[in-house]
């Protein structure tokens, strides 16, 4: 089977359990299991090629660009790893068909595991080390969903984020660590890599790169001094402590370890750091092991020292240290899962975990009771069981390794490890099972339906077979060790077997199991000088730690983000200057290429009334009506100035736009409150005038300096001058632009005002469906209104000139090809003779004449301009190409016919749309229930009050 | 005249700020508009300033002033009109919503509320 689909099976499997969720329990396992199997019969099918020593190769290019190709490789490890992963993956999901109780999921339950074990295998089947890091982050990930699987209960949650922070702080370290290594190795490719050891190893990059790859490796696999995470994941359901927490995830770091070994080991860097934490951590490992109560958090720790023994193993550096290495992980597979699933099995009938409430139980349970109790010894490293052999490995081992220059240093600790090995294994057996029956379990404790007992029944056969007969097991180990030596060791010479003689690592294991059982003889004494020694507790510093970060974040976003909208304005400003500040002074400054032109008085006279407005505007700000007539001078004396400087299309726009914009304004203000109050000092208006006129004076003096100079870079504008008659047809060089040459631009912008119009509809709607209605309805205007609503004055002008507005609109948009004008300027011209009808008739009497919903028109104008650029690929152009003809009707001149013209329809319809809406919404806030629809516009109200108590005027909204 | 454009450009610019830094949303606004026009301005002037010479192609004449810049301030100009109109739905809302039309969150609430996650 292709290893894609090895791969791909357990990920595409995952989508099955929640569809089958409905078909029953058994129907979800079973698909799971399914699943499952056929991954592991796929990757079956390439164990001849394995056999004989062929790597495996899958290869698709996913983004060569930066080196991640989707690129997999089978070989021995990689196969054994999968086979590990795959197998004890069917047994745990018969084994949790049968844990899990009726209120699980059980369908979230297998997806996870799913995603879980396509993830895993996707590490180990990696070529790629990118795409071997996305699994890598996968498996994080997807354990933080098992480990919080119980979401109920806080212990999930925490160790679920415990675990997820620290295997994903070491992955972060990690993918820098992999970034270095290949670009060392000028390949992310692990079979590049590996062939690159020299060349590694002699880099000055080598050091970080093995730091930060250990760090992710350390992380994962639980090694001092982040091995504190294993035991609070073991808040997780036992399926999963059993599988990610035993057999495959903890041993991803120990992977990556032995994959990178060809390359990476060897060296007195790795043999410092990786021998002496993988000592630590299996001493320690096995010391808090053997004073801990809660069954699981035993096996945890022994978890923890065990992963410390293979990885000391692995630090070693030499082919027989692999070797041990390779074989302890089988073994150490088969026997801690089987005993996770015995502490499960306890935990499900006997209702507890804790092994001070337990005892006795080999009565009861006489099935988990041989079965733990082969998996323990095996544990503990009693002869004709498989952790014998390779505990005699490693003592063989230690006894050659010298650290710190103390020959006794490495194989005393070792002896003390397994020492307290051995008693914890021993203590698990007769603390639980062995002594005399008790009458005050929490639950009558009995040996479990076969479901349970089956998967870790069959994996204590595997413990025994390859104890008695380690040749079994001899071919696969010696294939994993060569593939994990690669080129960079020989292969070792020694055999599995039972009885190497009398070699000292025989005297230092009768040590380790006769002093673990003297050691169990007086647990009492020495659990009571346990509890009396000061012990650092992990999750505090760690607690500690979380709360330190979050204290600083916050420290840091409420000193920066405190919510004052004025200080951010202020510190952008001031940025924004700085920068800029800083880009002048380290440039070079051109000369001035053009002098300065002549003044005229028009100029000046112009000038003199914006600057006047501007002055005014700040100083009077406050009163907001006069405000409004000031801002309105300042945007007729900039469309002045657009006319001045020859650009009658921006003038048009500007002044069109300032009408809509100050009649919106006008019908804000008729909201909000007419004055603004005297708030902030003297101190801080004088800093924020600091602000502007700082700011000011630069983009002053930033103007002044690039109108006196031409650009760096050519401009394209003269491509616009000269394509737009032949390309475009339109002598208007800036509606041609708009309608073609950037027309994509345009509709881009069309959109977007749409969607503006759009949201302020929204908004309003949401206003007036809230509480926001009654205060408006209820509201009372602070001054008094017009008596005469719809002065007949105004009526009767807005009426007579709404055609010819509408005319002036329709010419604008004809001749806006070739003369200043178009479909923006129209829209805009159009709106205001509509809304002049809403001013003068009331919005009662515009709404009802009114044919098409704004939102239909914005749409229509999207759409055509949409289907006009679609148009184009009729005839095999791109999207918005235009064309254009010339026609003559007789008696008519000669005139141009452009697609481009339905496009600027478009626009059109889409810019009075939106302006209508905007408008229309803001004046329907204003619209008040209890005035009666009139049908005489044009109407005085009588009962209007002069008198001085506004709230005695009669109040009518009219817009 | 073009220091007359320059200066009327960073008067608008210092005035927008100033107003920009005011408390309440209605000021706010006003020095956004006011903004606006500088950037409107300024973008334009990038084209250089050209005094009669329209960007209309007509025969015997060979100076034009800039197109481009022209074209990207006239969309500039109708879309500031429809930011504009968001902006002052939003703080109509905001005032009509919560009877306030301070731009600032209430410094104490804002503290108070973020400093127990739990």
């Amino acid at each position: 089977m292709s290893l894609f689909l090895i791969v791909a099976l357990p990920f595409l499997g995952a989508l099955l359990p929640g569809l089958m969720n409905s078909a029953g329990r058994q129907a979800c396992a079973g698909v799971t299991f399914t699943v499952s199997l056929a991954a592991l019969v796929g990757l079956l099918s390439n164990l001849p090629a394995v056999m004989a020593g062929d790597l495996v190769m899958a290869r698709v290019d996913w983004l060569p660009a930066i080196g991640l190709n989707f690129t997999l490789m089978l070989d021995g490890l990689g196969f054994f790893f999968a086979c590990l992963i795959l197998g004890i993956g069917l047994l745990i999901i018969t084994y949790a068909r049968f844990y899990l109780s009726r209120d699980d999921n059980m369908g979230e339950f297998f997806t996870y595991l799913l995603l879980f074990q396509g993830a895993m295998v996707g590490i180990v089947l990696s070529d790629n080390i990118l795409l071997l890091l996305v699994f890598w982050e996968l498996t994080s990930l997807s354990s933080f969903l098992l480990i919080g699987y119980w979401k109920h209960l806080p212990e999930g949650r925490q160790g679920a984020r415990m675990a997820l922070t620290v295997t994903g702080m070491g992955g972060l370290a990690m993918i820098a660590g992999m970034v270095i290594l290949g670009q060392i190795a000028g390949s992310y490719d692990l079979s590049v890599i590996l062939q690159n050891r020299e060349l590694i190893q002699s880099s000055p990059l080598y050091l970080p790169a093995l730091l930060l790859i250990l760090m992710g490796c350390f992380t994962k696999s639980a090694q001092f001094p982040f091995h504190f995470w294993l035991p609070h994941a073991m808040a997780a359901p036992t399926p999963v402590s059993a599988y990610l927490h035993s057999a495959t995830m903890v041993k991803a770091g120990i992977f990556l370890m032995a994959r990178m070994w060809p390359v990476l080991s060897g060296t007195p860097e790795w043999f410092m750091i990786v021998t002496t934490v993988g000592l630590i951590t299996m001493v320690l490992g096995a010391v808090i092991a053997l004073f801990k109560h809660d069954l699981k958090a035993l096996l945890a720790f022994s978890t923890v020292s065990h992963l410390g023994l293979i990885t000391m193993l692995l630090g070693t550096g030499t082919a027989f240290g692999a070797m041990a290495a390779v074989f302890h992980i089988l073994n150490h597979a088969t026997f801690k899962a089987a005993l996770f699933m015995s502490a499960g099995i306890i935990d499900h009938e006997a209702h507890t975990r804790d092994i001070r409430r337990l005892g006795g139980l080999r009565h009861l349970m006489p099935i988990t009771f041989v079965i733990a109790s082969l998996a323990a010894l095996s544990m503990a490293g009693i002869p004709f069981l498989n952790g014998f052999l390779s505990k005699e490995m490693m003592l063989e081992e230690t006894i050659h390794t010298v650290l710190f220059g103390a020959w006794w240093l490495v194989p005393g600790l070792a002896v003390i490890g397994s020492l307290f090995s051995a008693a914890y294994s021993f203590r698990l057996i007769s603390h639980v099972f062995l002594g005399p029956k008790r009458d005050d379990y929490p639950a009558k404790p009995h040996d479990p339906p076969s479901g349970l007992w089956l998967p870790p029944a069959f994996l204590v056969v595997l413990v025994v077979l390859i104890g008695v007969a380690p040749f079994l097991a001899e071919p696969l180990v010696r294939l994993v060790t060569a593939s994990v030596i690669g080129d960079a060791a020989e292969m070792p010479t020694a055999y599995l077997k039972i009885w190497h003689g009398f070699v000292p690592a025989l005297y230092m294991s009768i040590v380790a199991v006769v002093g673990g059982f003297v050691l169990l003889k007086f647990y009492l004494p020495a659990l009571k000088f346990w509890d009396s020694l000061p012990r650092p507790e992990a999750k505090t510093i760690f607690d500690a730690i979380i709360a330190g970060a979050v204290k600083l974040t916050q420290v840091l976003i409420q000193g920066s983000h405190n919510g004052s909208f004025t200080r951010y304005a202020a510190i952008a400003a001031l940025t924004i200057v700085g920068a800029g500040y800083y880009a002048w002074a380290t440039g070079t400054v051109a000369a001035a290429t053009y002098s300065m032109q002549p003044v005229t008085p028009v100029l000046v006279g112009g000038w003199v009334m914006l600057v006047a407005a501007v002055c005014a505007l700040v100083f009077l700000h406050r009163n907001r009506l006069l405000s409004l007539i000031l801002i309105g001078i300042v945007g007729l004396m900039v469309s002045i100035g657009f006319v001045y400087f020859s650009a009658p299309d921006l003038a048009m726009t500007q002044i069109t736009v300032e009408v809509v914009t100050i009649i919106l304004l006008l019908l804000a203000l008729n909201f909000l409150p007419n004055k603004t109050p005297v708030e902030s000092s003297v101190l801080l208006r004088v800093r924020d005038a600091g602000i502007g006129v700082i700011a000011g004076l630069a983009v002053m003096g930033l103007s002044l300096h690039y109108l006196l100079r031409d650009s760096v870079a050519p401009s394209i504008s003269e491509y616009h001058l000269a394509n737009a008659y032949k390309g475009g047809g339109g002598t208007n060089v800036v509606n041609v632009i708009l309608v073609d040459l950037r027309g994509f631009d345009t509709y881009g912008e069309i959109i977007v005002l749409g969607i503006a119009a759009l949201l302020i509809y929204a908004l309003t709607e949401t206003l007036l469906g809230g509480p926001v209605r009654a205060r408006l309805l209820n509201r009372e205007p602070d001054q008094p209104r017009s008596g005469d609503m719809h002065p007949m004055m105004m009526v009767v002008l807005t009426r007579v000139l709404m055609p010819v507005a509408l005319m002036v609109g329709f010419y604008i948009f004809l001749r806006g090809h070739n003369e200043p004008g178009g479909g923006f300027i129209a829209g805009l011209i159009v709106s205001i003779a509509v809304v002049m009808q809403y001013m003068a008739s009331g919005s009662n009497w515009a709404s009802a004449r009114l044919r098409y919903p704004y939102h239909g028109i914005i749409g229509a104008g999207v759409l055509i301009a949409g289907l006009t650029g679609i148009g184009s690929w009729f005839v095999g152009k791109p999207f918005l190409t235009s064309d254009f003809t010339y026609v003559r009707i007789p008696p008519f001149e000669k005139f141009e016919l452009a697609t481009a013209a339905l496009f600027d329809l478009g626009v059109f319809l889409a810019v009075v749309g939106a302006v209508m809406l905007s408008l229309e919404s803001f004046s329907r806030l204003a619209r008040r229930s209890e005035v009666p629809d009139t049908d005489f516009p044009m109407d005085i109200d009588p009962s209007r009050d002069d008198g001085d108590d506004p709230s005695q005027a009669t109040l009518k909204g009219g817009v | 005249m073009e220091f007359l454009v320059a200066s009327a450009i960073g008067l608008l610019t210092a005035a927008g700020i100033y107003l920009l830094l005011r408390l309440r949303t209605f000021p706010v606004i006003l020095g956004i508009s006011l903004l606006t026009y500088a950037v409107n301005v300024f973008l334009f002037a990038s084209g250089r300033l050209q005094v009669g010479a329209p960007p209309i192609l007509q025969d015997g004449v060979s100076t034009y002033t800039d197109p481009l810049p022209q074209a990207l301030v006239l969309t500039a100009i109708v879309i500031s009109f429809g930011m504009t109109a968001v902006v002052v739905m939003i703080a109509l809302g905001a005032y009509l919503g919560s009877d306030d039309d301070h731009v600032d969150d209430p410094v104490d609430t804002s503290n108070t509320a973020k400093e127990e996650p739990k």
